[in-house]
């Protein structure tokens, strides 16, 4: 089951949605991993949806590519990672007119991160939907070094850039896409907990 | 009178020290024995002659070290000052609105110069003499907003105001009770605040937004918030927690006198006129507990704020595991007799410590 509900959270964290099928001549979906299946369900809704789409995908190790390519949408491209696939994300969003559509899809990595490039192409939020799926891991900044540590599952966990062992502090940040990460032994140096797996 | 300026450090060997003059006019911010939450604003037109609320931006004997620790923070870290691209004009209404108002409170430190657009302006004690064109960004060093709060004590957030709503989307802060404003760009007043404990149940940040939306030019406002920081160090940044956290841990019986700083901030909030962005100065003062307990109404009462604080807070403010230590010191200077009403010192009406 792909589905995972939040807990309560802070007033700085997204919340998630449903996709659901709107009205409009082109619309681009973007995605990783278990996102599919949430454009699987888009596309049992509405079966002239696809014929106006562009999916973007990034597969992070599953094999839903086939499916979705089964939908036959009017463009398709798999990447081998975000980053990889982020300019031809910008490149979409620069050419799209009024009314384009933008689904978003999977970890809350991917879709804060798409979500900014959409809102600096001036898609207005309204246009914008979210659904998470998959993987609860988070984008973390290091508070310390700025530096970017993905798909953190556990709390502590090292940053990967500087070494140091950070805790995850429920504050997110729309702009970097990603929570922060803050130093936890700093008062006690060495003196690190077991990290726990997320929401356990 | 003419301010002393100290030559002093908020780092390394920490020789930053308050005169008795600092220390009678410190911002004390509890005005009853205890201490909760509130949207505590009133009104920012003045004050006792000499008191930190007097001009609308206080220059105290601090001002030409706390400007060198900023200058060494932005040296190391130039992200402490950031705006976005639209809040140009924002940094504008603060040069001139800090300008015109120190020029005026401190005639014999700053001046101001208008014939126009051509602007000369000239700080005396940081011997600056500078002649530029307001709102041409050519004719400065660096950005506007970062110009003049290189030369202005406290931290400043400028706030942008769209949809019924306040956006962090500029500031200066290097003298921050942790938090970053590099992290927090660009968002809303409620989910900078989002770390918060309490207060969001409490409605507390539902009132402040509603009163802040509607400050009008000319009427501006104040309130002060505190927490605790060990050592008078200014740049309580998250970004150097690695660094200084270890410092939470020095606390002796016998040093905490000296080491154990309240730290209080002045927090103002101006109207500006041509982006009408608000201006949130969150001024810093620091002071040392054995200063604190030279005036007893202050030492009684501090003793019964920390005594008797919700657990909560005390973690949020970080300092619960220092507080059975401060509760020994301060005890000693608690007698038990009450305490007048309000923030004020009250030395001459106040009985000394009975025990």
């Amino acid at each position: 089951m792909s589905k995972f509900q939040f807990p309560e959270s802070i007033a700085s964290r997204p919340v998630y949605g449903t996709l659901e099928p709107r009205p409009g001549k082109a619309h681009l979906m973007i995605a990783d991993a278990e996102g599919a299946e949430a454009i699987l369900e888009l596309a049992s809704q509405d079966a002239a949806l696809m014929a106006k789409t562009h999916i973007i995908y990034i597969p992070k190790g599953t094999d839903f590519s086939e499916k979705l390519r089964a939908l036959k949408p009017a463009q398709f491209y798999e990447g081998p990672s975000y980053d990889a696939s982020v300019q031809r994300i910008q490149k979409v969003l620069g050419d799209a007119h009024m009314g384009l559509q933008v689904y978003l899809a999977g970890t809350e990595g991917l879709m804060g991160q798409a979500m900014n490039e959409a809102v600096s192409a001036g898609i207005p939020a309204s246009a914008i939907q979210t659904e998470h799926r998959g993987s609860v891991a988070r984008r973390m900044q290091c508070v310390h070094c700025k530096g970017i540590t993905e798909d953190v599952v556990t709390d502590p966990f090292v940053c990967s850039h500087c070494g140091l062992n950070l805790f995850v502090r429920d504050h997110y940040s729309r702009r970097l896409a990603a929570f922060q990460g803050v130093c936890i032994d700093a008062e006690d140096p060495g003196n690190v907990p077991e990290p726990v797996e997320l929401y356990k | 009178m003419t301010i002393q300026f100290n030559n002093e450090t908020f780092r390394d060997d920490y020789s930053f020290r308050n005169s008795d003059w600092a220390i009678k006019r410190f911002p004390f911010p509890f005005h009853e024995d205890s201490y909760m939450y509130s949207v505590n604003m009133e009104q920012h037109r003045g004050g006792p002659e000499g008191s930190v609320y007097e001009k609308r931006f206080d220059v105290d004997e601090h001002y030409l070290s706390e400007m060198q620790d900023r200058a060494i923070v932005l040296a190391e870290d130039p992200l402490r000052c950031q705006s976005l691209p639209h809040m140009t004009l924002a940094g504008w209404d603060t040069l001139e609105l800090i300008m015109v108002s120190k020029s005026e409170d401190y005639p014999e430190l700053f001046e101001l110069h208008r014939d126009g657009n051509r602007w000369r302006w000239v700080n005396k004690p940081m011997k600056i003499d500078h002649t530029f064109t307001f709102l041409d960004e050519t004719t400065l060093p660096c950005g506007p907003l970062e110009y003049i709060t290189r030369q202005t004590q406290g931290d400043f957030a400028v706030l942008d105001q769209r949809d019924e709503m306040l956006w962090m989307d500029a500031g200066m802060v290097t003298t921050q009770a942790d938090w970053s404003l590099d992290f927090d760009i660009g968002m809303n007043f409620f989910e900078w605040h989002a770390p918060v404990p309490l207060a969001h149940e409490m409605g507390i940040f539902k009132r402040a937004l509603k009163f802040l939306l509607n400050v009008q030019q000319g009427a501006p406002a104040r309130r002060l918030n505190w927490t605790m920081t060990v050592n008078p160090l200014l740049d309580t940044s998250p970004e150097n927690y690695h660094k200084w956290g270890i410092q939470k841990t020095t606390l002796t019986p016998e040093n905490i006198g000296a080491k154990q700083h309240l730290r209080v901030e002045l927090q103002t909030f101006f109207r500006l006129p041509r982006s009408n962005a608000l201006l949130f100065p969150i001024r810093c003062y620091l002071i040392a507990f054995q200063d604190i307990v030279t005036v007893p109404k202050w030492g009684r009462r501090l003793h019964r704020v920390v005594r008797d604080l919700p657990e909560e807070l005390a973690t949020y403010k970080g300092f619960i595991a220092n507080r059975p230590v401060m509760l020994d010191y301060l005890s000693q200077y608690d007698d038990g007799l009450p305490t007048s009403p309000g923030v004020w010192p009250d030395l001459e009406t106040e009985p000394p410590l009975a025990k």
